[in-house]
């Protein structure tokens, strides 16, 4: 990138305006298809050591950051789970490096810095040296407003040369309800404390009226100021860094770099996509419930009260060139609810994913983001046209949506023999344990316990998935300590278990996800609500494979349990192992209130000391035919509990028998006669797709066989996706005739017709980075 | 980077030893993986047509011989349609809309609810293998899943002559 502009007086290095800058290196990337273009990057070929030197320090430089920050962090979430990232933007605000952690945030914060640009922050408030700037705005791209960013400008000789930016998960942003995911809101004035990139800095200090607001606004006033003291210490690091690099190795070298490493990324991407998948098309599709039709859902608007389905198909393409496209044309409609996402939180997060299999590689940086189209259509859940929507949980259905496109991927990597990379899914990553009220320290508490950093992760095709390892959005997550969580909630571990049968069968299972059975101890006044998927599952099996297992609820209130534990009376511990044959309530009072349902999103519940709740982390999707599932393993599963021994016969065709010891063997024989009876049954169910496809025409000819809730989400999806009613009508071979609105259903449609976005407020310039 | 045809072998029956495994996930692709894979692949199906393209476990595009069609066969030799087709309308479906169905595979409460949520199995109709499983609305098409360009994919990506086709 050249820096030979020294017309006008702008803050760049060179002398123009943040705006001209940005501008031009969008400009020459769209007319020569090179980042900035760059089409002969000179520091990497002219001196491909200087450049990798010049690599390599900065990326330990960011990662050791985050190591830093991470340890001197008080919140659970973020020292526990690693819930935070920094990375290194240049003056265009395009990301050049990132650390580890939640990098989805690479896109996120560089929408926020391009914001500013465009907004003319440089006048106004404008953009000093040792400024900082603070943003969790979800309409200026952020995931959901509990990911605070925190921003800082780096300057060399008077001049700005890049930014830095760093994120943490906060515990609560001071929504309706306590907790950083919260449910009780359903639009964006009680989605928590918003703030729009703002100053709340100055010479490297922040302003008391800043600190004095921000304190108030959020319920753990603590974690809130000791995770923004982590960012800012982070950032300054960076900054530091880049300022000695410089000193060392000159500002040309720093420069060149800032944009070449872009272009590189941009390269590697369409290398990797070459190297490694298959030209043309692959569809897929994602769900996931909204049963906001319940007396448990308690929300402000009687219009938000009913069930609905977040739907997402998306095609992807990959051309003969390596350049792709992804489109995901006939989503459903944002909601009033808090899953709706950004276009930003949206495509950013899919780099999360692909950094796990396309490009698992040092070199994360917004190369990837330029050399991919996205299309995401204006008005849907993830590029909502209304600027009331509400974000706080826009995971509920990104991680669902996403785990679609593992298996368009898969295909790709099953076709060239790249096994290793087979990947039928991530699990729906929830239940999100959230609550809060007085905590065991006596202190207005609210709790987020990211035991969901841990689930079963999808089956490959050559082994299976692990068990509660990981989840999509925080590559390093983990479970976190017992002791910690107890330390962090006034919530004591009754059990904490593999959780049976939640993976997807398959020749390679998902792993199984797990869950951790709470007692209420030490709180007052004291809440929690369920957070996850339950009607319905999100992933669903590749080749052959099944889905994992869909979610529910499990709590208890009066249940004796303070009189058990004085009597020394048997306590429920463990899991809930088998939920037909449920346990848990044979150890607590016969009348005891139980809740014990399908119903998996729920808002603020009362709780009070001896309740119990079950934290239920959902498993990873199969691969492959199940009865194709080694005997051996499928035994090891039911001896090791990831399997109730009826179901492994049932699906997996696998006979055993129960020795003296009480472990389970193998039945040879009879396994192999009840796999060849399960073939024969399997026929003797079935019948032809066609036929079947004839009956199912009748149902939608009539209108019969789907509740208003399936209605609704066709309907939205036929508004928003002309292409996807159109293949729906053709598929189904349906006449002109049959139409389906949103209208002629008999549930509120708010937001259907009147939305008003947030470009039409003044003086408002909101950065678009996706067709539309 | 290269790995023998045995250690592909052993990828493809899922006994690879974990230590080549992460090489195979960490290192840059072996560009020479897909010609090794095709060739054990066509050595234990029992016909002789080449496969162009594996599409799953025992589904793949294949080129008949006489007829230079390309289609999507099973493993066990049953033609399902054209390669251009999507060969899930040409096998059998069993359709779980039930609660009861759908407990057969789950604990009723980790089930999906059958009103929000369907599966679908696609058997082969002549050897009963399960090829795929959506889990879909009420209503939803059958999804075309896989368009590959093979004839780019062979003439452009790995440099080899494209198959003839009829």
């Amino acid at each position: 990138m050249k820096d030979d502009v020294k017309a006008g007086e702008g803050i760049v290095r060179g002398g123009e305006s943040l705006q001209a800058h940005r501008h031009r290196v969008l400009e020459s990337t769209r007319t020569t298809g090179h980042y900035a273009g760059l089409r002969y990057c000179e520091l990497r070929e002219r001196d491909p050591i200087h450049y990798n030197k010049l690599f390599s320090r900065l990326r330990a430089g960011v990662v050791d950051a985050r190591e830093t920050a991470k340890k001197i962090a008080a919140s659970p979430i973020v020292e526990q789970e690693g819930e935070l990232c920094f990375t290194l933007y240049n003056a265009a605000g395009d990301c050049v490096l990132t650390s580890t952690g939640i990098i989805i945030h690479v896109g996120t914060m560089g929408a926020a810095i391009k914001y500013m640009i465009e907004n003319g922050w440089e006048e106004n408030p404008g953009v000093e040296p040792g400024d900082i700037f603070c943003n969790n705005d979800c309409l200026t791209g952020n995931v959901h407003p509990c990911d605070i960013h925190t921003i800082v400008p780096i300057f060399w000789d008077g001049k700005l040369i890049g930014w830095v930016g760093g994120v943490t998960h906060v515990i609560d942003t001071g929504a309706v309800g306590p907790g950083s995911m919260t449910t009780g809101q359903v639009q964006r004035f009680g989605d928590g404390y918003q703030i729009t990139c703002r100053k709340i800095g100055e010479n490297d200090q922040l302003y008391r009226d800043w600190l004095h607001e921000s304190q108030r606004m959020v319920r753990t006033t603590r974690f809130w100021m000791l995770d923004e003291r982590t960012r800012i210490a982070g950032c300054h690091m960076i900054r530091d860094l880049v300022e000695e690099l410089i000193e060392e190795e000159g500002i040309e070298a720093y420069w060149h770099f800032a944009y070449e490493a872009i272009e590189h990324g941009r390269l590697g991407l369409r290398n990797r996509l070459k190297a490694m998948t298959i030209p043309g098309k692959y569809r897929q599709v994602g769900f996931v419930d909204v049963p906001y039709d319940h007396p448990d859902v308690r929300v402000p608007s009687d219009f938000a009260e009913v069930d609905s389905i977040m739907h997402t198909p998306s095609e992807i393409e990959i051309r003969g060139d390596g350049s792709w496209r992804l489109d995901f044309e006939g989503s459903s409609r944002w909601g009033w609810h808090t899953y709706n996402a950004h276009q930003v939180s949206f495509t950013s997060g899919i780099w999360v994913m692909m950094t796990q299999t396309v490009i698992p590689t040092e070199l994360i940086n917004d190369g990837a983001a330029y050399g991919t189209e996205f299309r995401l259509p204006k008005g849907t859940w993830m590029n909502p046209d209304d600027r009331r929507v509400a974000f706080a949980y826009a995971w509920h259905f990104l991680v669902s949506s996403w785990t679609a496109l593992w298996r368009g991927l898969s295909r790709a990597y099953f076709g060239r023999g790249f096994l290793e990379e087979v990947n039928a899914g991530n699990a729906n990553t929830s239940n999100w344990l959230q609550g809060g009220g007085f905590n065991q320290y006596d202190e207005i508490h609210a709790v987020n316990s990211f035991e969901s950093a841990a689930e079963g992760v999808g089956a490959s095709a050559v082994k299976d998935g692990i068990d509660h390892a990981a989840a999509i959005w925080n590559p390093e997550g983990d479970m976190g300590d017992m002791e910690i969580w107890e330390l962090a909630e006034p919530l004591i571990y009754l059990g904490r278990n593999v959780k049976t049968n939640s993976g997807g069968y398959g020749k390679y299972r998902g792993g199984c996800g797990f869950e951790s059975l709470r007692m209420v101890w030490n709180a007052k006044d004291w809440t929690m609500f369920f957070m996850g998927n339950g009607h319905m599952v999100s992933d669903w099996g590749l080749m052959g494979g099944y889905p994992s297992a869909a979610g529910y609820r499990f709590a208890a209130h009066e249940t004796d349990l303070k009189a058990r534990i004085a009597d020394g009376a048997p306590l429920p511990m463990g899991g809930d192992t088998d939920p037909d044959n449920p346990e848990l309530e044979d150890r607590i009072a016969a009348t005891a209130e139980v809740k014990r349902d399908k119903q998996a999103i729920t808002t603020e519940e009362m709780f009070a000391d001896y309740d119990l709740y079950l934290n239920y982390l959902r498993g990873g999707p199969g691969f492959g035919d199940p009865i194709e599932r080694d005997p051996e393993a499928a035994v090891a599963d039911i001896n090791g509990g990831y399997v109730l021994p009826r179901f492994a016969e049932r699906v997996y065709g696998v006979v055993v028998r129960e020795a003296a010891d009480g472990l389970f063997a193998v039945d040879k024989a009879a396994t192999d006669a009840r796999r060849a009876e399960i073939r024969k049954e399997r026929l003797a169910k079935a019948r032809p797709t066609r036929e079947w496809m004839q009956t199912e025409r009748e149902r939608i000819l009539n209108k019969e066989g789907a509740g208003d809730h399936v209605k609704q989400m066709f309907a939205s999806s036929f508004r928003l996706g002309p292409r996807f009613h159109r293949e729906f009508m053709a598929f189904w071979e349906l006449p002109e005739s049959w139409t389906l609105t949103e209208d002629e259903l008999d549930r509120p449609s708010y937001g259907t017709h009147h939305a008003m976005d947030i470009t039409e407020l003044p003086d408002v310039h909101p950065v678009q980075l996706v067709e539309e | 980077m290269s790995y023998t045809p045995k250690k592909i072998e052993e990828l493809i029956d899922g006994t690879i030893d974990p230590d080549t495994l992460h090489t195979m996930l960490s290192a840059p692709k072996d560009q020479d993986r897909f010609v090794k894979y095709l060739d054990i692949l066509q050595a234990r199906v029992p016909w002789d047509d080449p496969i162009l393209l594996p599409y799953g476990p025992h589904l793949y595009c294949v080129q008949k011989a006489d007829t230079k069609q390309w289609v999507i066969r099973c493993g066990c030799g049953h033609d399902f349609c054209d390669q251009a087709d999507n060969w899930k309308l040409h096998a059998v479906i069993n359709v779980r809309d039930t609660p009861e169905e759908l407990a057969e595979l789950y604990p009723e409460l980790m089930a999906p609810t059958s009103t929000w949520q369907v599966f679908r199995e696609y058997f082969c109709p002549s050897c009963a293998t399960l090829h795929d499983v959506e889990a879909p609305t009420p209503w939803y098409p059958v999804i075309k899943d896989f368009e590959p360009d093979i004839a780019t994919f062979y003439r452009d990506w790995l440099h080899r002559a494209v198959p003839e086709r009829a």
